[in-house]
């Protein structure tokens, strides 16, 4: 692990950037994600009920996946992907091991318990995932041959089909496009993709038939939600009330009387940007969609900047998914999307998903801190 | 500086990796726009729609239920209480599939079977209904428990059940309400405009689940009931209703009532009537139990007329203090025949009362004009209801004299042709009882007498008090009436029942009615018993022991003083 930095030029200005740097952090994109975990503790506080010991459960999670990112970061890309096969062998099989004590249990079953920690190897395999086709596809010559699109969409449907069967439809989805992404950044033809998007769609009645009731009741209630208030309808009626009485400039911080008063069903965890929305208003939403934004353009950026093809198709799925995570829940709190369940990211309260994300941006870090400089 | 993509490690296609990159980022960015529009249309155009839609759903108008105003005796001891209790509705159409778990511990709580509940919320929902009683008027404690299981559409309701701390004792008197808090019977029915409140309404805020999290503002103050106070006083209440049980009982009859008024001003001390129900108890409901005998059923008051007939006689100056009557057992009347139970022979008013004889009576009521006969039982209130704003009254009757036949005034005046509550009949008795006036009855407590009426000179009314006191002898009628230590006077009835197609042989009403202490009276009691089977029916042996028993205990309560000499050393050799 070394960073070439014979250039003058080059010198950390000062003692914190120096310090930064051997910590192989990106400060643009640390920055960006500091302000939404700012955010973060601002909207939980209100949205939580004004818990203090929930704030304080978010900040050691945040707290371990800032510094779980960290060490992420000084690993070198290539040590990933010497392990991406193992790391997605491992993933795969936890997540049969889940789907076999969940036939036992006899309902969903997301969480593995191994007495003293229970995770959701779902979870990691939205890194791992991404990571196995990265790997897959770099060992080969690009754009990819029909034939290694079909190993790559192989190795993907397993993980996915597993976790869909959860039933996890929101993880599944974004594994389902982490992967889908790495295909398109590795070069997957256009004529392909297109022949991708008309099947999808006529498959469309073919996965209506395969939906659980209940998913097919969100997407029911998502074309109508006034159609049954008190049941399905009920999470969207509440968020848009939420959303549309923060009017242009918001009530305030700790003004959302749907949260208080309960109305607005999972303020704290999915729809919290439904309370963001009441108590910020319009410029508030904006903002934060341009603070996503912001991050997800450095990650491109950190894409493009990457100097082998595995980093550079990792880093560009990494980067597209964080964007699929905002868009769906957003989408979905702002009854653009059917109800699935997916967390705003970083945002949101809840563990998991939030050690994933920031496992990614260790990723992306690593990948932009570990490359070799060149002077010109 | 520039950073070198690291060549030949990557493939040529770099360009494509650039367009790619660009053309995602440009997908995303109006991925974002088009969520941005979608807040602008929410956060902007349809603001205030989805503004009014959230305070709809917070902002709620409740009724607030006022308390129902107490009953009170003379004294201030409470009869009827309103306690707050609750009561659970559900609007089934609120209730949440995710929650239907809930519903299980909800009906072992409420101690509803659980199929039946779901059932029951399943028939209603179908049904579109909004609002389903589940319990009504429980103990608070367990409404708690229900309130904890935060089941959105599950309702709370604050009301007040009715309680009578003297149950049975004055269960006719004070009658009930009904669950709605509304006065069915008796005092609650009749006053139910003093007692009942007026419900107000506040706009609260609620919270996701229905329930009130805060009051925003009174629009209307509940106005509570205002509080009644009675003439009754609760110590003669309890005597009154175990005397008149045991009387009941002993004498093996189908119904008894008995009132104590207060000589002086025509207040109600005491009514009670059996069989009893408990109002506490809503399964003892039956008409036939709680129907306040004492103030709602009419009889004729058989020879407890009599002294009026001397007094109206004697007043009018139709007879002297001093005649001699003659009766031979049998007296003819026209076609008609009026019987004594003995021959008395000659006999002075004094003796015709003791010995209660019908001859005597006729002949000093056919002295007298009809007219004038008749105002003054019109004015002793026979005809006329009491007054004491009791729901359903009786009035009683009495016939106009320009019908009378000649018979019609000889049976007036032993008390036939004429009826009359046990409450009337008491409160005609104040005439004699306060030197010649009667008096007004009431139930609310009140100053004075404000219809205080003189019927008889002042002296008649004690002459015939005196005749009275003889009643109350070995030789009268009532021996069993007296108390030790105090001059009673009183007078029995024994009364044939009319029936269908005339007057009964073997069913008779005992009727006493009485006043003590003699020289001043204080209480005027009367007593009437129904049917007794025991064989006695005699009005001086069913009733007059119930009498004796109830005087005594209320001239003891207000420790009125003795004035009856002659039989102190009974009442001192006793203690």
């Amino acid at each position: 692990m070394r960073t070439e930095m014979r250039n003058e030029q080059f010198q950390p200005p000062s003692l914190l950037g120096n310090l930064l740097r051997k910590l192989h952090i990106d400060i643009p994109l640390f920055i960006g994600l500091l302000l939404i975990c700012a955010t973060s503790f601002v909207i939980l506080y209100s949205a939580g009920g004004q818990e203090v010991p929930l704030l304080i459960r978010h900040a050691t999670r945040m707290g371990f996946a800032i510094l779980l990112m960290i060490v992420l970061a000084h690993i070198n890309p290539r040590r990933f992907q010497t392990f991406s096969v193992a790391l997605f062998t491992v993933c795969v099989l936890l997540l049969l091991a889940v789907a076999v004590m969940g036939q036992i249990s006899m309902g969903a079953q997301r969480w593995l318990d191994l007495g003293f920690f229970r995770f959701q190897p779902s979870e990691f395999t939205k890194i791992s995932a991404p990571m196995m086709v990265a790997w897959y596809l770099s060992e080969r010559a690009l754009p990819p041959k029909p034939k290694h699109v079909l190993g790559a969409a192989t190795l993907l449907i397993v993980p996915v089909l597993l976790i869909a069967k959860q039933p996890d439809l929101g993880t599944s989805l974004l594994v389902a496009s982490s992967g889908a992404a790495v295909l398109f950044f590795a070069g997957l033809s256009w004529w392909f993709m297109l022949g991708i998007v008309a099947l999808l769609a006529s498959l469309t009645p073919v996965l209506w038939h395969f939906m659980r009731d209940y998913q097919r009741n969100r997407v029911l209630t998502f074309m109508n939600p006034e159609a049954d208030p008190m049941g399905a309808g009920y999470h969207i009626i509440q968020s848009k009330i939420a959303i549309g009485s923060g009017g242009i400039n918001g009530k305030g911080w700790l003004g959302s009387s749907q949260a208080e008063l309960d109305f607005l069903p999972e303020s704290s965890t999915d729809f919290i940007f439904a309370v963001f929305a009441e108590e910020f208003g319009l410029f508030g939403c904006v903002g934060l969609l341009v603070l996503y934004l912001l991050v997800i353009s450095r990650c491109f950026y950190i894409a493009v900047q990457a100097q082998d093809t595995y980093s550079r198709l990792l880093a560009g799925s990494l980067a597209f998914t964080f964007f699929v995570y905002v868009f769906v829940n957003i989408g979905m709190v702002i009854g653009v999307l059917p109800v699935v369940g997916v967390p705003l990211p970083l945002v949101s309260y809840g563990g998991t998903s939030m050690v994933t994300l920031m496992a990614g941006f260790g990723i992306l870090m690593s990948i932009h801190t570990h490359r070799k400089l060149l002077p010109v | 500086m520039r950073i070198a993509t690291g060549a030949g490690t990557l493939p040529h296609h770099n360009t494509d990796f650039v367009i790619r990159r660009r053309l995602l980022l440009s997908v995303m960015l109006l991925a974002m726009l088009a969520l941005v529009g979608r807040a602008v249309y929410l956060q902007i155009l349809d603001k205030e729609f989805l503004q009014d839609k959230g305070d709809m759903q917070h902002v709620g108008v409740v009724s607030v239920s006022a308390y129902r105003g107490q009953i009170k005796d003379r004294n201030g001891e409470p009869l009827a209480i309103s306690t707050p209790v609750q009561s659970i509705w559900v609007n089934p159409r609120q209730l949440r599939d995710a929650e239907q778990d809930k519903l299980t511990p909800m009906a072992k709580i409420l101690g509803f079977p659980e199929k039946e509940l779901r059932s029951l919320l399943k028939k209603e929902k179908d049904a579109n209904k909004r609002f389903v009683y589940l319990r009504r008027q429980i103990n608070p404690d367990i409404a708690e428990k229900v309130k904890a299981l935060e089941i959105t559409g599950v309702y709370f309701e604050r009301e007040f059940k009715r309680y009578y701390p003297a149950g049975a004792v004055s269960g006719h008197l004070l009658g009930f309400t009904n669950i709605d808090d509304i006065g069915q019977e008796g005092i609650e029915h009749g006053y139910e405009h003093i007692l009942r409140g007026q419900p107000g309404k506040k706009r609260v805020i609620k919270d996701g689940k229905g329930q009130i999290i805060k009051d925003v503002e009174n629009i209307e103050e509940a106005i509570p009931g205002r509080d009644l106070v009675l003439t009754i006083d609760e110590r003669l209440q309890y005597l009154a209703y175990r005397e008149l049980q045991n009387a009941m009982i002993q004498n093996k009859a189908h119904s008894a009532s008995l009132v104590v008024l207060d000589a002086k001003n025509g207040d109600v001390l005491a009514t009670v009537s059996q069989p009893a129900f408990n109002p506490n108890n809503r399964k003892e409901l039956s008409s036939n139990r709680y129907r306040n005998r004492a103030m709602v059923d009419s009889f004729e008051p058989g020879s407890t007329v009599k002294p009026f007939v001397v007094a109206a006689a004697l007043d009018g100056g139709y007879i002297k203090p001093n005649v001699m009557i003659e009766t031979h057992g049998v007296y003819h009347l026209g076609r008609n025949v009026v019987k004594d139970v003995h021959n008395y022979g000659t006999m002075d008013l004094t003796h015709v009362l003791q010995k209660s004889s019908n001859i005597a009576v006729t002949q000093i009521a056919m002295t007298m004009p009809p007219e004038y006969f008749w105002g003054v039982y019109s004015r002793l209130g026979f005809g006329t209801s009491a007054g004491v704003g009791f729901p359903g009254e009786a009035s009683g009757s009495l016939l106009d004299y320009q019908g009378w036949h000649e018979f019609d005034q000889a049976i007036l005046s032993f008390g036939y042709g004429v009826s009359t509550s046990i409450l009337q009949l008491a409160r005609a008795y104040t005439a004699l009882a306060d030197d010649g006036i009667i008096h007004s009855v009431a139930l609310l407590k009140r100053d004075e007498d404000p219809d205080a009426q003189r019927i008889f000179k002042p002296e008649t009314a004690r002459k015939v008090r005196e005749m009275l006191e003889h009643v109350i002898s070995k030789e009268g009628t009532a021996y069993q009436a007296r108390v030790e230590g105090y001059r009673v006077a009183g007078k029995t009835g024994t009364v044939k029942k009319a029936g269908a197609g005339g007057y009964s042989e073997d069913k008779y009403l005992s009727v006493f009615v009485g006043m003590a202490p003699a020289s001043n009276p204080r209480f005027i009691i009367a007593i009437v018993v129904d049917e007794p089977t025991t064989g006695q029916y005699y009005g001086g042996l069913v009733a007059a022991p119930a009498f004796s028993k109830v005087m005594a205990g209320a001239l003891r309560v207000y420790g009125v003083e003795p004035d009856g000499m002659d039989n102190m050393h009974l009442l001192l050799s006793k203690q």
